[in-house]
């Protein structure tokens, strides 16, 4: 049996592992609680987003320089997040979670509506903020802090609390109506709980549960999310309404082939059929410019970086961080997973944006900092000082 | 609180759980990435074919279709803003190949002046969304419409579009009002919903074109169109209409409108019409005017600089803008004040030595006429405009319960309810100064105010809504440009109207309106050359401004710099007293002695109203008028 094998080799994993590689001495990079390897993957995405987003804007150097001076700043916001020990974010996490849930009445109530959906809270000429945005970390931190309390496995009592944890902001944001992020957000908290070790059978009758209720959820969908799951089935259907999106898009990744048709050379990502190209599609102009060659090369970064993450997670000793870390690196692989997913095809349109490579900064804020706070408890791993 | 640490075993077991589900979860990460990997594959490597000739003949375009902005009617119907079909030049920056070949080439083309290629050339250059065309040059002529076309090939992304362009019939006397619509700008680009105007150039950037934008917008239409390899539409595939904006009623009238600005005659000033019962604004005068179509496409340099620079400055709003000390037009207020506050009544006299003493001080405060007025009560106060009367009520009100009162008639604060750009003018306080100057305000200040010399200025805009809420005997109504938007009046009670005014005594106006009245029909009436031969009853009260500076970055010749410094005239009328059907603020600048100037402006256009556009009360209204002032009725108590 693998999984014999597996676990034993899993259970000589040590608990305290060495230090990452570098020297005996404290190197530079614990001091500065960074993980080297971790940040070299980052900046090799954000590389190679750049150069995407400079042909899919249409060789806008404005736009690519104000992305960049983005990635700088959440960049800094990542090492910043870094600085702070674990215990910091669980005593926070109760806050920021408590605040988030007001922001977003707040919203329900105030908030301008901007593309027909209400997500933003302004302050006029101070900030526009997006308490959505916030919840996708608050919340997972909120049920990681609570549920590191309980003890694990969680028992019934505690997942019925979890359940209230999540359930709550997703609502509200499903309100707004904005799909992409609840349905991150709700990923986000449930990861944590199956990491936190779940019983099978919970699973299991909670996915009979799911499967039940998918028909209510249908009935309380928003007409055009409806729209958007019949042409998702069959993007033929409504070739000029929301068909238009998946049929541009995965005729551009097909024409692409094997090795794509080379730099600005995509003709639906540069005659303007390509709808959204520099934000949610852009991987269409990738799939179209550089091939399969170039979309197996960025799933594979991604995929590095998923298994550093976890990688990272696992060594870490305190339940809380190591829950959060999961939490963090699982959440950045259901973005890629879901923006791929619709812009070829395989999914609904939810307007999820491709982590790190997007055009706009929110999304870019929100998931270094999420990489933060998983250096953070990748640097403060031992619970015990030596 | 930290994390309780639990025992050592509950940890080990714990980091047990969590590696063997992260490793799972590991397995689902691959297994997700495969499945990726597989619709990867299909769609490049299996259905490549298929989908190469469906990018090689997508000759499907999206393209916008821009809504036709609302029309602006005036309260007869006459057209005040219309949309004119014009040919602009476009410019696609990515399909470009060399943009200053191409902008040079253009400039020698359509022979611009050498002024305005820089401005050309920026605009070339402002951030657009991609491939969206950026507007070069608006209204172009059929010679430089011919010669593109010739040349058309040597400029690929350079195209000559047809569009609606805006254009003001009465651009001379409704620019201010009215407003203009311009170029959007990189700002405004910034804030606008793209899809709502997407294949729009122009935004409402002043006045009502600004204020009512929402609604004379509309919102941007696309249709999908198939081209052939060059680009040229073969045939429409589908289409979503745009939604036209709303045409927009204003309550102006274009023949007040224009007589007041035949009234102002060249001089620099302003009139300001309103109906007291409805709140329509029908005139709103400022002159000089300028043409506001000029702004439309974009005007030259030389152009704005010179109408930048002029001294007279046509491009100030005074009407909205402009704050003037308003001179003696505040004594029926303060008299409304003192009745209000309770520290004088109708009747009470005081004697007018020709001047006016703080106890304890020895400074005089003088009266215009040196011997002074004798006994005087509230209502010949106000007929003879005496000084004396005011200084005394002023200093028993003090400044306190003045700027309570005199703020009830909405001064100090925006009055407006669609009025872009609209000063709040400045109602001096104690606060006010302590904050401007870090000063105490001094008794003497008060008086100073009393007879509207002081701190206190005002805009023609709020002289004129405090007048019509003097004729309302107090009941506020919120003066408003638009009557209705679409099909939809604006509705009766506009939002933040100020609260009425309730005297203790209503007789009280009666006896204010009397004094006003004798202003022009009384024997010693400062206004009584004014009120020859009035056909209906008319109530005013004249001002005299003084002016003590001039903008200081201003160049003036000896002969102008005298004339820039004598008074500004100011008037305040309504009529007919009984039944006011319209309330007028006047002011010209600089207008010298003829304090009475103003008033034969005042009466001129209450004549007109009254006269001949014949909204004398009793008579049969113009049928045309709107009669936006249906519903709305006053109380009369």
């Amino acid at each position: 049996m693998p999984w014999t094998t597996l676990s034993r080799l899993l259970n000589r994993y040590p608990v305290r592992p060495p230090d990452s590689g570098m020297s005996r001495r404290k190197s530079l990079w614990q001091s500065l609680h960074l993980d080297p390897w971790l940040l070299a993957l980052l900046l090799a995405l954000v590389g190679a987003g750049l150069l995407v987003l400079y042909s899919a804007s249409g060789k806008h150097t404005d736009m690519v320089v104000g992305q960049a001076l983005r990635f700088v700043v959440a960049f800094g916001i990542m090492a910043a997040l870094a600085q702070f020990p674990p215990a910091t974010f669980y005593r926070w996490a109760p806050l920021a979670y408590g605040l988030g849930v007001v922001m977003l009445i707040a919203v329900e109530l105030v908030g301008d509506i901007g593309m027909g959906a209400q997500r933003w809270l302004e302050i006029p000429g101070v900030v526009r903020f997006q308490p959505s945005e916030m919840m996708k970390l608050a919340t997972p931190l909120m049920v990681s802090a609570y549920l590191s309390r309980t003890g694990l496995p969680p028992r019934l009592p505690h997942l019925f609390v979890a359940a209230v944890l999540i359930g709550l902001p997703v609502v509200l944001i499903a309100m707004q109506p904005d799909l992409g992020t609840s349905l991150l957000v709700t990923s986000s908290a449930l990861i944590v709980v199956l990491l936190a070790g779940l019983s099978w059978r919970l699973i299991g009758f909670f996915l009979l549960l799911a499967g039940a209720a998918l028909p209510l959820l249908w009935i309380n969908l928003q007409n055009y999310q409806r729209q958007r799951v019949l042409t998702f089935l069959n993007p033929e259907s409504d070739p000029l309404g929301s068909g238009w999106n998946i049929i541009q898009s995965t005729t551009a990744i097909g024409s692409g082939g094997l090795q794509g048709k080379g730099w600005f050379e995509g003709t639906q990502s540069q005659l303007e059929f390509l709808p959204e190209r520099h934000t949610d599609f852009i991987v269409a102009v990738l799939g179209e410019e550089f091939g399969l060659i170039g979309m197996i090369a960025l799933l594979a970064l991604y995929f590095v970086i998923v298994c550093r993450g976890l990688w990272l997670a696992a060594g870490v000793q305190d339940t809380f961080g190591r829950l959060m870390a999961g939490s963090v690196i699982l959440t950045f692989f259901i973005y890629v997973f879901v923006n791929v997913g619709m812009v070829s095809g395989i999914l609904p349109v939810v307007g999820v944006p491709l982590p790190l490579i997007s055009y706009g900064g929110t999304s870019s804020v929100t998931l270094l900092a999420g990489f933060g706070i998983l250096m953070s408890v990748h640097a403060h791993r031992r619970l015990l000082p030596r | 609180m930290p994390p309780r640490l639990d025992t050592l075993k509950n940890t080990e077991q714990e980091l047990r759980i969590f590696r063997r589900r992260a490793l799972l979860a590991l397995v689902v990460v691959v297994a997700l990435t495969a499945l990726l990997v597989g619709r990867l594959v299909y769609l490049q490597v299996v259905e490549h074919d298929k989908y190469s000739t469906r990018s090689e003949s997508n000759r499907v375009r999206v393209e916008p279709l821009p809504p036709t902005r609302g029309l602006v009617y005036d309260r007869n119907g006459v057209l005040l803003a219309e949309n004119r079909p014009t040919y602009n030049l476009t410019l696609v920056r990515e399909r470009v190949d060399d943009l200053d070949r191409t902008l040079e080439r253009l400039v020698t083309l359509l022979e611009l002046p050498q002024d305005d290629v820089a401005a050309f050339k920026k605009r070339s250059r402002q951030r657009q969304r991609p491939f969206q065309p950026a507007l070069l040059m608006s209204d172009l002529t059929q010679e430089q419409i011919a010669r593109l076309a010739v040349n058309r090939h040597r400029l690929p992304g350079v195209e000559v579009e047809a569009q609606l362009l805006r254009y003001y019939p009465h651009a001379r006397i409704m620019s201010h009002a009215l407003g203009y619509v311009g170029r959007i700008n990189a700002e405004e680009l910034k804030n606008l919903d793209a899809g709502r105007y997407a294949g729009t150039h122009f935004i409402g950037k002043t006045g009502i074109e600004r204020f009512y934008e929402q609604q004379l917008h509309g919102q941007a239409g696309l249709r999908k169109v198939e081209t052939n390899a060059r680009g040229r539409v073969l045939r429409e595939l589908g289409r979503q209409d745009p939604v036209p904006g709303k045409n927009l009623t204003l309550t102006l009238d274009t023949d007040m409108q224009q007589l007041a600005f035949d009234l102002l005659d060249g001089r620099r000033g302003s009139i300001v019409a309103i109906q007291p019962d409805s709140g329509d604004i029908l005139a709103l005068a400022s002159a000089p005017g300028f043409d506001s179509n000029r702004f439309v496409t974009g005007i030259d340099v030389a152009s704005y600089q010179a109408l930048q620079q002029d001294i007279d400055l046509p491009l100030f709003n005074r009407a909205i803008r402009g704050r003037y000390p308003t001179g003696s037009t505040i004594k029926p207020f303060v008299a409304v004040a003192g009745l209000r506050e309770g520290v004088i009544t109708p009747n009470k006299t005081i004697n007018d030595p020709g001047y006016f003493q703080l106890p304890n001080d020895s400074r005089r405060y003088r009266n215009w006429l040196r011997w002074g007025h004798g006994r005087v009560d509230m209502e010949r106060s106000l007929a003879v405009s005496n000084n004396t009367y005011y200084y005394s009520l002023a200093h028993d009100l003090g400044i306190d319960k003045l700027e309570r009162q005199l703020g009830a008639f909405g001064m100090g604060q925006r009055v407006g309810h669609d009025i872009q750009g609209e000063s709040s003018g400045l109602l001096p306080s104690r606060e006010w100064k302590r904050e401007r100057y870090n000063q105490s305000w001094y008794p003497g200040e008060t008086l100073s105010v009393g007879i509207g010399q002081g701190y206190l200025q005002l805009t023609p805009l709020q002289l004129a809504a405090a007048t019509a809420t003097l004729a309302n005997k107090g009941d506020w109504v919120k003066p408003h440009l638009a009557s209705s938007i679409g099909d939809e009046p604006l509705p009766d009670e506009l939002p933040d109207t100020p609260d009425d005014i309730d005297l203790p005594d209503p007789s009280g106006w009666d006896t204010v309106f009397s004094g006003m009245e004798k202003v022009l029909s009384g024997h010693e009436g400062t206004a009584r050359r004014t009120g020859k031969g009035l056909e209906y009853r008319m109530a005013g009260k004249s001002g005299t401004a003084q002016v003590f500076s001039l903008g200081r970055d201003e160049r003036y010749n000896a002969e102008e710099l005298a004339e820039r410094l004598r008074d500004h005239a100011l008037f305040i009328a309504f009529a007919p007293v009984e039944d006011p059907q319209i309330a007028v603020a006047v002011i010209v600048e600089n207008a010298g002695g003829g304090s009475t100037h103003a008033a034969h402006l005042a009466r001129a256009m209450t004549d007109a109203w009254l006269l001949e556009e014949g909204h004398m009360p009793g008579e049969d209204k113009d049928s045309a008028d709107l009669g936006s002032a249906a519903g709305r009725s006053r109380e009369d108590d």
